[in-house]
């Protein structure tokens, strides 16, 4: 049973079937982060996937990275903090690409981030032209504090899923919570279900 | 869970901003750096939520504060900062995040820097290490547009004054008070290497403030030597180019 507001009408735009359940759109990209942004060389840059003792079955250094074949996907981004930004347009290599050859039991990844940061996802998510590593948006190289050199991008979740600063996955058996995940947020994070905080179903 | 406040004061802080005490009956309890979603609703169902840092250290009387810096645009801040009268009903959730929080158990000293509407969640920690008597030193660095736009000035000066081990220094951007020693300007190394905790002090600091404002901020720190890892970070706002 809400409050009603007095008053209060609100600065409704136009329904928009593309916006989730408590977004609203911006045209801005607004960002957000726990830490400073880590500035992180190309010479000295890495993408590995591990297995769940560690133990590493692929890796990519910058060159061998920019070497594979690459997508440029449009999708729409959804901000735990409410706000969307539709139609925005990314090149990077897809987790397909990434993926394949890999042999697993695996059902969850953890990704791990330069600085630190991680964040879990379910293995299938990542799988079937969901999810990229990109390292270009809007048509220029990903800025540092977007998440540049390359960041993950999951846009069917929440944003704070697509790693920033990304360096590697961890392929995990069972679900463990990262970062934010630890910190209140939900464990899964759909933007449709609204699946804001760990409280939320 | 949504919990309904009742509005019990409001105080302008700037031209722009107010504060909004609510009590709040079943509050849980807070942490200093914790924000609340905010939730108006329309006559007919429409609703809108917005996030905004709690200004209040943790209190018995079950009472929370928020200061709502007026965006032009807006569709929630224009509504709290000149419709809402004492009395009104607000609904809130929280308190959320648990990361950018300064906790009473804390010892060491702390650096806490502010640009503009970013000072609220850190006068939160200011206001918690008094009520939770700490004795952990603090040095609270806030940029400013100028003299008009600071948030919680007579406050701010009167624990300054009271309390030695809490030490608090302006950076005015754009215009400065007479006899102001500093031009007008940003935070630079200078004033960090002048006011703020020298690195070998290993102060947790805490930056709170518009995209730009944290980027420059952080990115100084670390020039100077500080530890990464002891930097925390909460930014609001477009990632704006030169203004």
């Amino acid at each position: 049973m809400s409050v009603i507001s007095r008053g209060f009408s609100g600065r409704r735009t136009a329904e928009n079937a593309n916006l989730p359940p408590g977004q609203y759109l911006t045209t801005d990209f607004p960002v957000l982060s726990a830490g400073p942004t880590p500035h992180i060389p190309l010479d000295r840059w890495e993408f590995t996937i591990r297995d769940e003792n560690n133990g590493l079955l692929r890796r990519w250094d910058w060159k061998s990275f920019r070497e594979l074949p690459t997508e440029s996907p449009t999708v729409d981004l959804h901000c735990v903090t409410r706000w969307s930004k539709l139609g925005t347009t990314w090149e990077g290599v897809s987790l397909d690409t990434l993926l394949a050859g890999t042999q697993t039991d695996a059902s969850y990844v953890m990704a791990h981030s330069y600085g630190d940061y991680t964040t879990n996802l379910p293995l299938d998510d990542l799988k079937n032209g969901k999810a990229w590593i990109v390292f270009r948006f809007d048509g220029k190289d990903l800025e540092p504090e977007h998440g540049g050199p390359a960041r993950l991008l999951v846009p069917h979740l929440y944003l704070w899923k697509s790693a920033k600063w990304i360096r590697g996955l961890q392929l995990m058996r069972q679900d463990k919570p990262g970062f934010w995940e630890g910190l209140g947020y939900h464990i899964y994070g759909d933007p449709w279900r609204e699946q804001r905080y760990s409280s939320d179903k | 869970m949504w919990r309904a406040g009742t509005v019990v004061a409001l105080r302008d802080e700037t031209p722009t901003a107010r504060t909004i005490t609510l009590e709040v009956p079943d509050w849980p309890g807070h942490l200093a750096g914790q924000h609340v979603d905010v939730r108006l609703t329309a006559p007919d169902g429409y609703s809108a939520v917005r996030s905004y840092s709690i200004a209040s250290a943790p209190n018995s009387e079950r009472h929370v504060q928020i200061t709502v810096e007026r965006m032009p645009e807006g569709e929630v801040s224009p509504y709290l900062t000149q419709e809402v009268v004492a009395g009104d009903r607000l609904e809130l959730r929280g308190p959320i995040g648990g990361w950018f929080v300064w906790r009473s158990e804390q010892t060491e000293p702390i650096q806490l820097i502010a640009g503009g509407s970013g000072i609220v969640p850190l006068m939160a920690m200011v206001r918690s290490r008094v009520v939770a008597g700490s004795t952990a030193l603090f040095r609270l660095l806030y940029s400013v547009r100028e003299p008009g736009g600071v948030f919680y000035r007579d406050e701010l000066r009167a624990l300054a004054e009271r309390d030695r081990s809490v030490m608090v220094t302006y950076a005015y951007t754009r215009s400065i008070p007479k006899g102001w020693p500093r031009p007008p300007g940003r935070i630079d190394a200078e004033l960090i290497a002048h006011t703020a905790w020298p690195s070998n002090v290993e102060a947790t600091c805490y930056i709170c403030g518009p995209t730009p404002f944290v980027e420059s901020v952080a990115d100084l720190l670390i020039a100077l030597g500080r530890d990464r890892d002891k930097i925390k970070t909460e930014r609001f706002g477009p990632t704006g180019g030169p203004k």
